[in-house]
């Protein structure tokens, strides 16, 4: 592949040629910001996977007896109205907005691509109807939308992951089809319909693939963007049912304890906005080491 | 050019119908009777009988085709007539004018405040490549993106607002009654809703000023001998923005996002907060005309930025 554009393009001073993933290991691995945001990844996904083993408490047994405390020894972030523990729920939390991040992404990340793909490939008045639509969700802001549906189909975890999978399905679409756009002009798709393969054969097994860099610096950026709307919309009181812990709904919780107990609001943010920026930190080390037209530079 | 803006207003027209067709689409997913829930606020139901509900269904037009309820809904819409709020027995026109402005007033302030700072931010950053202000920049940039905007509220009344008790907790004041106390308490609002789009806009404009800053023709203004100013102001910043104008447009859509937990935060009494009170109080008719309002306008203002687009760069027109 890159060969042959080398001598499409004719540019002399080609970089020599390394191995994508030679490029990849450089540029991604050896970046200590995007190690960083990695580390902390990680670590929420033992924290979720391990949730039981470290949490101290039960995140949801109540103890009025043990009603707002602050972080001491025994409850390292304190307790809250009902005596639960903060740090038990803080950790409990991070399962639920993982949840609500890969399901929305998997669910919007299928249907989006396939959309995109479809509308792409047959182009005509399917891509016309479909990109119209994907147009017209686009008018929406994400956490308007995501509020509305979530509020006609109530609550609870699979609703909100319904609700923001709706209201982030376009931009996996628009991705998809300007991809299939590029990518069906090469000379390979036509010698593939030369051969007579089947459009299904076409676009899942030689168009699609080409979407798969692209597709993962999306869903890395999507996820943060998903646990922020996911956190919003239980600040809200719009997310999974009490008393599942959910990091929105602790902040919350704690706003009216913020002049004597401000860890109650404190802790929940912070968590938030650390998993949020280490999943921007990735994205953009993923995008800076996938990107084609950086190849060379980086 | 006017073909160009005609084709751009035949689409929004055509992506506008299908906008009310979704809003129409989700509202008719309501679990249950739109007329049982309407009822059930009302008055305690059981006490209407079967008949009274069957006239009841007549006169809200229920009984018709859904494509009929649609055009009827819609055509009440473009007229005016957005029906009654069940929660606030007001007439939601009414409503949604007395919020408006309020979010209005918010949404302008802190659009011109994210546009600036981001704008001379981002060029900074890019011409300083490397230095402190580049750093910081991308700092800025990062925080603006992950932090949440609702907790970052919390986080500002309890500093500015509780310890330091420099500025107020909450409340409103609309500016033709008095601007310099709605100055002083949108300022806490403002700087929430305006960081998001700062780190946004900031970070556009410094890759597209790197971006700029390496063209042939910007090396050709160097060596014409212009001053730096010259070569900045007229051949790089004006390149450059072309790219920052589209974000402009997905901007508006975040605030109006940023603006639903702002005015819950700061108890302002703004659309988003009638919408999150509706959702609530199961007030759907509110509910169903604010989100359509809150779309057209995006749409609307994307149509904007999409023809001042072309206008800028040739190339998108005739593209």
């Amino acid at each position: 592949m890159t060969e042959k554009k080398v001598i499409e393009t004719g540019i002399s001073e080609a970089p020599p040629r390394v191995g994508e993933w030679q490029r990849f290991q450089r540029v991604f691995f050896q970046r200590k910001v995007v190690m960083f945001g990695l580390i902390i990844l990680v670590l929420l996904v033992i924290t979720a996977i391990f949730a039981p083993l470290l949490a101290p408490y039960n995140p949801t047994q109540i103890s009025m007896k043990e009603s707002l405390q602050q972080p001491s020894g025994t409850h390292l972030l304190g307790t809250d109205l009902q005596g639960r523990d903060t740090l038990s729920r803080l950790i409990y939390g991070s399962r639920t907005a993982l949840a609500v991040g890969f399901g929305s992404v998997l669910m919007a990340g299928v249907v989006g691509v396939v959309l995109g793909l479809v509308a792409g490939y047959f182009g005509g008045i399917i891509n016309m109807v479909i990109m119209r639509i994907m147009d017209a969700l686009m008018g929406f802001p994400m956490i308007l939308l995501a509020l509305v549906i979530s509020a006609v189909l109530g609550s609870g975890l699979l609703n909100v992951i319904i609700a923001l999978s709706v209201a982030t399905l376009p931009g996996y679409a628009r991705v998809m089809h300007a991809l299939t756009l590029t990518v069906r002009e090469n000379d390979y798709i036509l010698a593939e319909r030369a051969m007579g393969a089947s459009n299904m054969r076409m676009m899942f097994q030689h168009i699609l693939p080409n979407g798969l860099p692209p597709m993962i610096v999306l869903i890395t950026l999507q996820l943060g963007a998903l646990i922020l709307a996911e956190a919003g919309l239980s600040f809200l009181g719009l997310g999974i049912r009490p008393p599942n812990a959910a990091w929105g709904a602790m902040v919350a919780d704690g706003r009216r304890y913020l002049l004597t107990y401000p860890w109650l609001s404190l802790a929940p943010g912070i968590a938030i906005g650390f998993v949020v920026f280490a999943f921007n930190l990735v994205g953009d080390g993923l995008r800076d080491a996938l990107d084609p037209r950086l190849r060379g530079l980086l | 050019m006017t073909a160009y803006i005609i084709r751009r207003l035949i689409m929004a027209i055509f992506i506008l119908i299908i906008v009310t067709l979704i809003v129409f689409f989700i509202m008719q997913l309501l679990p249950g009777d739109p007329l049982v829930i309407f009822l059930g606020q009302q008055a305690g139901t059981g006490s209407i009988s079967q008949e009274q509900l069957e006239q009841l269904y007549i006169r809200y037009g229920l009984d018709k085709p859904l494509i009929v309820q649609y055009w009827n809904w819609i055509t009440g819409v473009v007229q005016g007539d957005m029906g009654e709020s069940i929660y606030y027995h007001e007439d939601v026109g009414t409503l949604l004018l007395e919020r408006f402005p309020v979010t209005l007033d918010l949404g302008i302030k802190s659009f011109i405040l994210y546009n600036i700072l981001g704008i001379v931010m981002g060029m900074i950053a890019a011409l300083r490549r490397g230095k402190w202000i580049d750093t910081f920049a991308t700092v800025v940039s990062y925080i603006g993106v992950s932090i949440p905007v609702f907790w970052l509220g919390l986080i500002l009344i309890y500093l500015f607002g509780l310890r330091l008790e420099w500025f107020p907790i909450a409340g409103y004041t609309l500016p033709t009654e008095d601007l310099w106390k709605n100055l002083y308490q949108s300022f806490l609002p403002v700087i929430c809703l305006s960081l998001m789009g700062w780190a946004v806009i900031a970070r556009q404009t410094r890759s597209s000023v790197l971006e700029v800053i390496s063209q042939d023709y910007v090396r050709t203004a160097w060596s014409k001998g212009l001053t730096e100013r010259g070569v900045i102001l007229k051949h790089v910043l004006k390149n450059s923005l072309i790219p920052v104008i589209t974000l402009m447009g997905i901007g508006l859509g975040l605030m109006f996002g940023g603006q639903v937990f702002i005015e819950q935060v700061f108890a302002i009494p703004g659309v988003g907060r009638l919408l999150v009170g509706s959702v609530f109080a199961q007030d759907y008719q509110v509910v169903q005309s604010a989100t359509l309002i809150i779309a057209t306008i995006v749409i609307l203002v994307n149509l904007i930025v999409d023809i001042s687009y072309g206008w800028f760069d040739p190339r998108i027109r005739y593209g």
